[in-house]
């Protein structure tokens, strides 16, 4: 997945492209290693031409060629993975003719380019929807795996958090009409691939802080080596010896590109683009790498508590009857009452009563039943039995209001003892639900929200990465802060309404506070656009993904953690490589230093006083110099799976984090090239590149 | 090295941390504007201060208003510095009828005393009248180490304020603390350097006939309270040309002791004022504990340098040394007074082991942020700060943050240029000196040493030091123009950025710390910070520092000399 | 232009305060508390000026101790050292020649290192002990001192030794203008 053929070959290609100046002056780490290059060739060629072909200037020109070429392959490596999605998603952009409809309601054909906000236009099964809109009419299923990667088809509607189409994909069934809401070119797929492509990628904050730092460093390592030539110039006069032929360009450039951070700076670009790729392989699409990097930084999170945290049904989890009445009857007759019952709720009583009591549900064939639905009227559901199509049974379940007042109206009496039971559920979070039959209250069925596995943990873990979590639900206080309990949220919103939500982010960030969110229906757009983070469901309203800063294109609420792993993950990539990269200097000065000036102040005896600073005791000084260069070159390439996959991450705290990344990267860092370049030292003597 | 070496060492850094929280609460009290325990007399002048200046003391700066007083402030006072030398003889108190310096000279040396590095290219006693060693040089030891305390309190007030966009106000900064913390302490310290034998009289050079019939000339003047505030403020000018090592400056083993003291007290104490500033003791306790350990080590590679032989000359590393203060004094010193930005000596730097003498230049080179200038260090060590907090931050995965302000390109920026400025004023400076007849014809030593000599003027120009390897010549037009714009350069490039950063930050709000965000008060932020310094601050001298100080030590145990 | 005649003012004021009235303060407490420190420790003899207690001498006559050697000659206008680096040649002769003069005047003794590196001032006062006491004999020559008296010089140089300060500050040394002046005055051998 990582690597294939294909991609290699084009990113090949995409890194002798990139080495055109213009392109590299954007970076200044690599330019300052471009124009190394091109110095050390001209010096290089100007000795051949003076008939002193040096085969150590050739490599040294080579391997500063290779590392330029390491770091452009990275980033076209980046890039090319991005692209190959890209394109695949420019296929479903090929010209469409829309349907369009006029003032009229008549019906004419034209190009969907031409299609302008306001337009209304049909799609009927197989169509492929002309461009973004929002459907105003009718409803169908519609075939969205172009985008999403997901091949159930999905209902739109007019009305409602469900009525976002995306141009591209196509009606599957039915027809509806769709009101076009962004014009060709800005369309969500047009962002959605300039994005991927990178094209518009701009800087993030971090990564231009970054790079300042980075030009610093670069900048005062010009002048160390620059003005190096000139104190080794003293240095020779002093000691009375000719150093020209050991303090040369090609050296003092080695030195150089050696110096400043090369390994940072050619993976720079590599590690924020395929940051925005990890976010698209997890379908969630960002608007700018910005956002990406603002997920990293989130320290709070919004859930909505339905579909997140639970289930987003209630299920029946207890019988309780009231006195006189055997529990087993209780729930005998709740399971009867909800058999023809297809609501999530009502199967869940099916399966609690056969769980709980072996009661086997029995289908009532329809001569003998009745089955009352649940209407906003009554606000009850529930089964008549039939006897020679006359009802001999009224079974009934519903909410304690409803009950009461179908119970009085045929002449029975609410039983007192009741209202404990029915109190005792609310508390506990959950919600009541009575059972009749006729004018006899039998009990109550304990339903409640059924908190999914694992979730606890989950925020537990956040909690140590120093996020906090907010469940916003629209049930009543006393149900929320139960379920809240129960999930191990830090807090809770209850009877939330879009506004409250609102007022809750701007407080928070008021506070300092990072916020993230998910949001699907138009009611979210103002707090999804407020949020630092916004991810707006794929499934929800045009209004919404036009407002939140990500997409997430499977609409699973619980995507939201992945995002800030993320975000944190691509932070940590650039940290920890930054860290590698300034450590790697201290072994490169320890093996070039003293081989520039090993023979300083040498006598006929003894080789001069800095030969004793060649604590790696390399080989001879230009295999010194030629294995940390070779080392700078390589370590980009062994790098670069390390930047396109970002560094492990691992929910821990701060300090745990730091304290493990300190160690690998800059423990790492420090150690590593001591290693490596005595090993290549010994490679390149075995194989005789140094004569 | 013997025990008593180590109990010296011992007793004057455990004076320092004794005095550390008492002095740092101190400061704190006088920059908060809450100093109610301030002696009546201080007050009086404060007050009248105002009056006579016309200062609100209760309006706020933003950060520009703040640096253009800053500015306005020292080219003022270079101004008064630059006038009073041309024109000392037609001035009072010049009983020696000097007469004015060279133009450049005159311009190094008032750039020298505004900037805090008082580098000294003259020699007091033969160039400067009393009238401008009291009323120009003395002012400016003041004044100037003041210029750093406000800046630092500008720095940590940015740090500490939320959603602000003021620093404070330099006017009232700069007067407290000169009245408050920098007064009290001078008249204290003058009265024990004079008790110690320390010069303070208006009489012309006495001339002595020696018990062997010859001339001496002894030279006299208000030294005492110049050295006071010379030690206390980082300063480091010497009366005389030969400085601490004169026996006029620093007559005993307990003016030397007090002396010592003195040059790191505040900056020591500094740190803590600004722990108390910034809400966190436990984060100036880790920058103590960071500063305090270098500095341990640094004298620890001093020691044991200057305590082996010389084995190029044979003897004891003891030219250049005064008797009575012997090695370890010396070495104590010389780490001291570059670590700080206190460019006296109790030795000539010149004449010190090689590894000695580079571990001074190295100190400087870092940036002086151990300890450091008053105030100057406390906000260079920020600068660092901010860096190892920016590297580390990206490393647990957020955007970095410092006292819960976002560290993004601007401080970055900001904190990049004054970090890498003064090292390129120091290489660029170096590498034309070395290169140039103008540069090489000054130098007094041949060999490494030569090299070093040039080295360390501009690093301790560059630094705002002011010690030198004094054999080299620097009173030359290139010497004065070129060391002179290093000071310039190097102390307003820094205070300007340092203030920009300042002024941001004071717009920030803040985040909240929670378990996501890393905590600056721990031995893990000390170690990144230790590291950062070496790594960022240091490394890029390496090379340079091998072909002066390193191989001059190689040389030395080879028994080459030069 | 607001800010820049505050600044102005300020400047005259901390003028006033820190170069005027504080320096002026310090010299009248200073004259008032410590005089003889204030004015230089200086030594009279006969109602002559001969010198300070702080300020070393030069000594060349044999009869008297000698102190370091110095980069300025012990003229103090200006002070200094040699600023001689440690791999200086220059330095290295100095070395050879001051050990050959001492060795020779010494009985062949070895010198002290600090009888023959020079101080950073150039006006040390001070010579180690050591120093001293390997002079005792040389000066006790030169002045024709029977060995009794012999005895009394060098009890008088071990009497010289100023110990640690407190103990453990600073190194026990002796000054050398203050030995010489009680050794003239022990055995009333005043140089003109």
């Amino acid at each position: 997945m990582l690597l294939d053929s294909v991609l290699l070959r084009q990113a090949t290609i995409d890194a002798f492209r990139k080495l055109n100046p213009k392109e590299q002056i954007k970076n200044p780490v690599m330019f300052v290693v471009l124009v190394g290059t091109i110095l050390t060739a001209v010096s290089f060629s100007t000795n051949v031409i003076r008939g002193n072909f040096s085969a150590f200037e050739l490599q040294i020109c080579l391997w500063l060629f290779f590392t330029l070429m390491f770091a452009n392959f990275a980033e076209a490596l980046a890039e090319g993975r991005g692209k190959a999605q890209a394109e695949s998603l420019k296929r479903m952009r090929t010209a469409t003719i829309a349907r369009r409809l006029s003032g009229d309601d008549h019906e004419e054909s034209v190009n969907a380019g031409l299609l302008k906000t306001g337009d209304r236009v049909i799609c009927e099964s197989g169509d492929i929807i002309p461009g973004d809109g929002e459907v105003v009419e009718g409803i169908a299923s519609v075939d969205e795996s172009a985008i999403t990667g997901e091949s159930a088809p999905v209902i739109r509607e007019s009305g409602g958090d469900r009525s976002a189409v995306t141009g591209g994909t196509r009606v599957i069934s039915d027809r509806i009409v769709v009101r076009i809401t962004a014009e060709q070119g800005r369309s969500f797929l047009d962002r959605m691939i300039g994005l991927v492509e990178g094209a518009r990628r701009q800087k993030t904050p971090n990564e231009i802080a970054l790079s300042l730092v980075l030009s610093g460093l670069t900048i005062i390592f010009v002048l160390a080596v620059t003005t190096l030539k000139l104190f080794a110039d003293y240095s020779a006069r002093e000691a009375g010896q000719d150093m020209s032929s050991v303090v040369t360009l090609p050296i003092l450039i080695s030195l150089l590109v050696c110096l400043i951070p090369t390994t940072i700076g050619g993976l720079l670009s590599a590690i924020g683009i395929s940051g925005m790729d990890r976010m698209i392989r997890k379908n969630v699409i960002a608007t700018s790498g910005r956002a990406v990097e603002a997920a990293g930084d989130v320290d709070v999170l919004l859930l909505d508590k339905t579909g997140t945290i639970t289930f987003g049904n209630r299920m029946a989890t207890e019988f309780i009857p009231v006195p006189g009445v055997p529990v087993q009857t209780l729930a005998e007759t709740a399971q009867l009452a909800s058999l023809s019952d297809e609501t999530p709720e009502g199967r869940s009583i099916v399966v609690l009563a056969k769980e709980r009591f072996g009661l086997r549900a029995e289908t009532l064939p329809p001569h003998l039943a009745r089955f009352v639905p649940f209407s906003a009227q009554t606000r009850m559901s529930g089964v008549d039995v039939l006897e020679s199509a006359e009802p001999v049974r009224t079974l009934r379940k519903g909410s304690g209001d409803a009950i009461r007042k179908h119970i009085e109206e045929n002449g029975g009496t609410w039983p007192s003892e009741i209202d404990p039971i029915m109190d005792r559920v609310s508390k506990s979070g959950g919600t009541p639900l009575v059972v009749a039959e006729e004018h006899f209250v039998l009990g109550v069925v304990h339903l409640k929200d059924v908190v999914k596995g694992g979730i606890k943990e989950r925020f537990a873990q956040l909690r140590s990465m120093g996020i906090r979590t907010i469940m916003v639900t629209g049930d009543n206080p006393l149900t929320a802060a139960s379920i809240a309990a129960e999930a191990g949220v830090d807090d809770f919103m209850a009877q939330a309404s879009p506004e409250a939500k609102l007022n809750r982010i701007r407080q928070e960030q008021a506070n300092g506070h990072l916020v993230a969110m998910t949001g699907d229906g138009t009611n979210d757009a103002p707090a999804l656009a407020q949020a630092d983070v916004g991810v707006a469901m794929n499934t929800g309203t045009q209004a919404a993904r036009e407002a939140g800063n990500m997409v997430d294109l499977d609409s699973n609420p619980t995507k939201l953690i992945e995002v800030v792993e993320t975000g944190k993950q691509l932070l940590m990539t650039r940290g920890a490589l930054t860290t590698f990269s300034v450590a790697n200097d201290v072994a490169k000065y320890f093996a070039i230093v003293p081989a520039m000036f090993s023979a300083l102040y040498a006598t006929a005896v003894s080789t001069g006083p800095l030969a004793q600073l060649n604590i790696m005791r390399l080989e001879s000084p230009q295999s010194a110099i030629l294995s940390a260069v070779i080392f700078n070159a390589l370590i980009i390439v062994a790098l670069i799976p390390l930047a396109l996959k970002g560094i492990k991450y691992r929910p821990m705290g701060a300090e745990a984090v730091l304290r493990r990344n300190l160690f690998v990267y800059g423990f790492g860092g420090l150690v590593t090239p001591f290693v490596g370049i005595k090993l290549i030292d010994i490679l390149v003597t075995r194989l005789g590149l140094i004569s | 090295m013997t025990t008593n070496d180590f109990l010296q060492i011992g007793a004057l850094i455990a004076a320092l941390i004794v005095l550390t929280p008492l002095l740092g609460r101190f400061c704190y009290s006088i920059l908060t504007g809450r100093g109610a325990k301030v002696l009546r007399p201080f007050r009086i002048l404060e007050r009248l201060t105002y009056k006579i200046c016309g200062i609100d003391a209760d309006v706020e700066m933003g950060w520009k208003q703040y640096a253009s007083a800053l500015l306005l402030f020292n080219l003022g006072g270079f101004v008064v510095v630059y006038l009073l030398q041309m024109l000392q003889q037609f001035l009072p108190l010049n009983p020696q009828n000097l007469s004015a310096p060279s133009w450049h000279l005159a311009f190094n040396s008032a750039v020298s005393f505004v900037t805090n590095t008082n580098w000294q290219a003259y020699a007091g006693e033969t160039t400067l009248s009393y009238l401008t060693q009291m009323v120009g040089l003395t002012v400016q030891n003041f004044v100037s180490a003041a210029t750093g305390i406000a800046a630092m309190a500008a720095l940590a007030r940015g740090i500490s304020r939320k959603t602000s966009g003021t620093l404070g106000n330099f006017w009232t900064d700069m007067t407290r603390s000169t009245i408050h913390i920098l007064l009290p302490l001078a008249v204290i310290w003058t009265l024990i350097l004079v008790g110690q034998g320390v010069v303070q009289n208006l009489e012309g050079y006495q001339s002595a006939t020696t018990i062997e019939g010859k001339e001496q000339v002894l030279p006299m003047g208000l030294a005492a309270s110049q050295i006071a505030i010379k030690q206390l403020g980082t300063n480091g000018g010497g009366y005389f040309n030969s400085n601490s090592t004169h026996p006029y400056e620093n007559p005993t083993p307990i003016s030397n002791w007090f002396e010592a003291l003195a040059i790191l007290m505040l900056p020591a104490a500094l740190v803590y004022t600004f722990g108390l500033m910034v809400g966190s003791r436990k984060h100036a306790w880790v920058l103590y504990g960071v500063m305090m350990l270098m500095l341990i080590v640094l004298i620890g590679i001093s020691a044991y340098a200057e305590f082996s032989n010389n084995s190029a000359l044979g003897v004891a590393h003891l030219e250049g040394k005064e008797t009575r203060f012997g090695i370890v004094n010396s070495i104590i010193w010389s780490n001291f007074t570059t670590v700080a930005s206190n460019g006296s000596v109790n030795a000539m730097h010149s004449s010190l082991s090689p590894i000695a003498g580079g571990i001074a230049m190295f100190n400087i080179m870092l940036g002086e942020i151990i300890f450091g200038g008053v105030g100057a260090g406390m906000y260079g060590m920020i600068l660092f700060v901010l860096l190892a907090v920016f590297l580390a931050g990206l490393m647990v995965g957020r955007t970095p943050e410092y006292f819960g302000k976002k560290i993004e390109a601007l401080e970055m920026r900001w904190t990049t240029i004054p970090i890498i400025l003064p090292s390129a004023l120091i290489l660029i400076g170096a590498a034309i000196a070395c290169s140039t007849s103008a540069g090489l014809s000054s130098l007094a030593n041949r060999g490494p040493h030569g090299l070093s000599e040039i080295l360390y003027a501009f690093t301790s120009a560059s630094g705002n030091n002011g010690s030198a390897f004094a054999g080299l010549n620097a009173n030359t037009p290139f010497y004065n123009i070129t060391l002179g714009l290093c000071m310039l350069l190097a102390r307003f490039g820094v205070i300007l950025p340092v203030l920009i950063v300042a002024g941001s930050l004071a717009n920030k709000k803040s985040t909240p710390m929670t378990a996501g965000s890393f905590s600056t008060e721990g031995m893990t932020f000390g170690l990144i910070l230790i590291a950062t310094i070496l790594i960022v601050g240091a490394l890029t001298f390496f090379p340079v520092l091998a072909l002066g100080p390193i191989i001059e030590h190689l040389l030395m145990l080879a028994g080459t000399t030069f | 232009m607001k800010t820049l005649i505050i600044a102005a003012k300020l400047i005259l004021v901390m003028t006033a305060i820190t170069g005027v009235m504080y320096p002026m303060i310090m010299l009248g407490a200073a004259q008032t508390l410590f005089p003889h420190q204030a004015n230089g420790s200086l030594i009279y003899f006969d109602g002559r000026l001969i010198g300070s207690e702080l300020i070393g001498q030069e000594f060349t006559d044999l009869k008297y101790f000698w102190p370091r050697p110095s980069g300025v000659g012990y003229t103090s206008q200006p002070s200094g050292g040699t600023n001689l680096g440690p791999t200086s040649k220059v330095l290295s002769e100095q070395i050879a020649t001051r050990r050959a003069r001492l060795i020779e005047t010494h009985d062949g003794e070895q010198p002290p290192d600090n009888l023959i590196l020079a101080s950073g001032s150039g006006l040390d006062p001070h010579i180690s002990p050591a120093a001293a006491f390997y002079q005792v004999d040389r000066v006790a020559k030169a002045r024709g001192l029977d060995s009794g008296q012999l005895d009394l010089l060098q009890q008088l140089a071990e009497r010289s030794v100023e110990p640690y300060n407190f103990g453990f500050i600073g190194q026990p040394r002796v000054n050398v203008l203050k030995l010489n002046i009680s050794t003239d005055s022990l055995f009333s051998k005043r140089s003109k």
